[in-house]
């Protein structure tokens, strides 16, 4: 997806010039051999983003064993639907609140280590293939692994931190500060993933910029507002596109720090949580909203790359 | 070339850091595990009728879903289906669930949701028969005589609509751990009978140990937000006055004895209970006892068998008693316990049955209240001497405690969703919200439910 937005622009142009036979022949074939993607797509996501739209009109449960009713609209504006729902609410903004935080983190992180692992200096590749590290480690061993790490009693963070007199008492960091712990966690797990694009953009821009830039007296801050910034734009876009949406699903990392802790509460979460307890229509309409709160996002960054390109 | 190397240095990396996170998440549960093996002093009894069932079912495959991976439990499952296995050629896939129990819950739910077949026998919680009775095998033609053999009120439990859907395995009920030596060097002849002495007590006996384990903490319990608080909850309640979160089909959670108790509780987190005692289930709060760290604990009797084996701290300093209750009360303890039941999509449902009459048999039943100090479900297991001796918890003082039990009677298919909006309230108790504020919530959310 990522990439056919960075190569949007040609396909514009493209389309807007007129079509000789060839071109309309190449075009008969590219569809022809883009048939069987197509197909798996709708069989594998249409299919049940379908029936989702389906039973969320639906009182379709689990366990109760009565026929399912259609119901209309009434999981979403109905007295006890969506509009209403405030534990909902709370877990759209535990997600935004994690999205926001992390993001900009990841963002931020990954921005330092591109730049670094980008300049020459011994060692460079051992340092990138050392920096993927976590980004290897499956999330729920390495959620496993900070749990153990966060213990309030047998924690090595808290063990390191009374030794070095930061903290005078072990802290329940997972109790009094759930929402940077799991942060934490993701922003350590995900941080390589936005370096390693964030470097791919990097390492496309022609040295000769940098070279002709000295050579006019500009400094390095100078050169990264006016040089890299700019051309890594399109990378940036593809990273924060991708760690949004990743981050607006999260699951994971909540549910192996608090289980069904009622404060910590993802959407994701809470949708697992509805479901499991029998209530499918109405999960059903929850995963619809999710789909639709993520939409919002995608549209935004897609109208901005849009805007970018023009 | 040099991509190449590259390329192969961050494989190597990234598998050398698989391996150290797998190992770092194993170190955290080897200790337990580790000493089990040595605490075995039972073996698992023959399979009655062998070579009647290795005819009949030889070299069919049966999954059995059985207890998690913590503590003697698995070992003992190991054992009894290796066992098994050795005696009537019916091959055995052992599957653990999940620790927490509502964990356990999602995943036969999305099982039998799914009419998946690879499911064949599942360990089930007390609460879950009136859930899940659809989608189980009626086991009386069968087990029905077996069954007779098991206290009543269980069976009556795993009764539904006149179908005996699950045959029970084992028992539980909560009670009080303490550590008679610190007792004993602080002045005390016995354990506490009230919360507040309990209290007091703890306070005392923190302070003092503070001053050579600054991680010592006065009691510990099951605070996480998940089913376990439900049950530790229904006891605080129960044994102040507070009742039983639902009585005669109306919630009755909202009252001031209820709302008095938990605020006690409010106040024990993060003074003589650690602050991140409202993240901690079973295991959580086993380890620090089993290492020294805390004076008092509320656990399943479970905990008695690895505590009391070579590895553990505290080893021949513990004892077990009824839990504590509020001035004017009585003592309460939680039912808990596991059936076992066959799945109605599984394809060997005979060779699942034999595997379960085997399960539930009075020497299984026995060779699991020793090796892994399990509560019987049959009377008579109960009162053998050689299970008396190895679980002091079964001496009448403390067996014949009131037990209370969880409000799945009235709420069967939502038991899962109202046990939640129990726990999450509690725990939100816990973390510090006044429980005159949440209680009112609770009981709206309950009736609403029940409606």
């Amino acid at each position: 997806m990522s990439s056919t937005q960075a190569e949007a622009p040609p396909a514009y142009r493209f389309r807007r010039r007129r079509r000789s036979g060839l071109e309309r022949r190449k075009t008969r074939i590219a569809w022809l051999l883009l048939l069987p993607a197509l197909a798996v797509v709708a069989l594998v996501a249409f299919y049940p983003l379908g029936v989702t739209v389906y039973q969320s009109f639906t009182d379709k449960s689990f366990l109760a064993l009565t026929p399912t009713k259609w119901i209309g609209l009434k999981n979403y504006f109905g007295p006890t639907g969506l509009i209403h729902d405030t534990v909902f609410r709370d877990a759209i903004y535990v997600t935004l609140k994690f999205t926001a935080i992390t993001v900009f983190f990841e963002f931020v992180l990954g921005m330092i280590i591109a730049l670094v692992v980008n300049s020459s200096f011994k060692g460079r590749g051992a340092m990138r293939a050392v920096m993927l590290v976590p980004w290897a480690i499956p999330t729920v061993i390495s959620a496993r692994m900070w749990q153990w790490m966060f213990d309030d009693i047998y924690g090595v963070i808290n063990d390191a931190l009374v030794r070095l007199h930061v903290i005078d008492h072990s802290i329940a960091w997972t109790s009094v500060h759930p929402l940077a712990t799991v942060a934490a966690v993701d922003i350590w797990k995900t941080t390589p993933f936005v370096a390693l694009l964030l470097l791919a953009g990097l390492q496309v821009i022609p040295t000769e910029l940098y070279e002709a830039a000295s050579v006019d007296g500009a400094n390095k801050w100078q050169q990264f507002w006016r040089i890299t910034l700019p051309l890594l734009r399109p990378a940036i876009l593809v990273a924060l596109i991708f760690r949004t949406l990743d981050a607006l699903r999260v699951f994971d990392v909540f549910y192996v720090f608090f289980g069904n802790r009622a404060d910590t509460q993802t959407m994701a979460i809470y949708n697992q949580n509805t479901i499991i307890n029998g209530d499918v229509g109405y999960g059903s309409a929850i995963s619809v909203a999710i789909f639709l709160i993520i939409a919002v996002f995608v549209v935004i960054y897609v109208t901005f790359t849009r805007v970018e390109e023009q | 070339m040099k991509h190449r190397a590259i390329l192969v240095v961050a494989g190597l990396v990234a598998a050398g850091a698989l391996i150290a996170s797998i190992s770092v998440a194993a170190a955290g549960t080897s200790p337990a595990r580790h000493a089990a093996l040595t605490a075995a002093t039972v073996s698992p009894p023959a399979v009655p009728n062998a070579k009647a069932i290795r005819k009949k079912y030889h070299g069919q495959q049966i999954t059995f879903v059985g207890d998690n991976a913590v503590g003697n439990s698995h070992v003992r499952d190991m054992n009894l289906v290796a066992r098994f296995q050795k005696d009537t050629g019916i091959k055995i896939k052992l599957v653990p669930h999940p620790a927490a129990s509502d964990a356990a819950y999602a995943d036969l739910v999305r099982n039998f949701a799914s009419h998946s077949s690879s499911y064949d026998v599942m360990m089930l919680d007390v609460v879950w028969p009136g859930a899940f009775a659809p989608y189980l095998v009626d086991l009386k033609p069968a087990l029905g005589k077996q069954a007779k053999l098991h206290a009543a009120g269980i069976v009556q439990n795993d009764t539904v609509g006149g179908k005996l859907v699950a045959i029970p395995w084992f028992g539980d009920f909560g009670i009080l751990y303490y550590r008679t030596d610190l007792l004993n060097k602080y002045g005390y002849s016995s354990p506490p009978s009230t919360w507040t002495q309990l209290d007091a007590m703890a306070k005392k006996i923190q302070a003092g140990e503070r001053k050579s384990n600054p991680n010592f903490y006065g009691f510990v319990w099951q605070g996480n937000a998940y089913e376990g608080l439900t049950c530790d909850a229904l006891e605080w309640l129960a044994s102040s006055g507070g009742g039983t979160f639902i009585a005669n089909g109306k919630a009755t959670i909202n009252n001031k004895n209820a709302a008095k108790m938990l605020n006690i509780v409010r106040g024990w987190v993060g003074t003589i209970a650690p602050r991140g005692v409202t993240t901690y289930t079973e295991e959580n709060a086993r380890i620090p006892f089993d290492n020294g760290d805390a004076a008092f604990m509320r656990n399943w009797p479970y905990a008695y068998s690895i505590g009391q084996q070579s590895g553990s701290a505290v080893k021949g300093k513990f004892d077990v008693t009824v839990l504590p209750h509020a001035a004017g009360q009585h003592s309460v303890g939680t039912v808990g316990g596991w059936q076992l039941g066959v799945s109605k999509f599984s394809k060997h449902k005979a060779a699942a049955i034999e595997l379960v009459r085997y399960l539930t048999s009075a020497a299984v039943e026995k060779y699991d209240a020793i090796f892994n100090s399990n509560v019987p479900t049959i009377p008579s297991v109960a009162l053998n001497p050689a299970v008396r001796r190895t679980n002091p918890y079964l001496k009448p003082a403390i067996a014949k405690v009131a037990r209370v039990t969880r409000p799945s009677r009235y709420l069967r298919g939502k038991y899962n969703k109202g046990s939640q909006i129990i726990y999450q309230g509690i725990n939100q108790i816990e973390n510090g919200s006044n429980a005159n504020s949440v209680l009112p919530r609770i009981q709206s959310q309950l009736n609403a439910l029940l409606r």
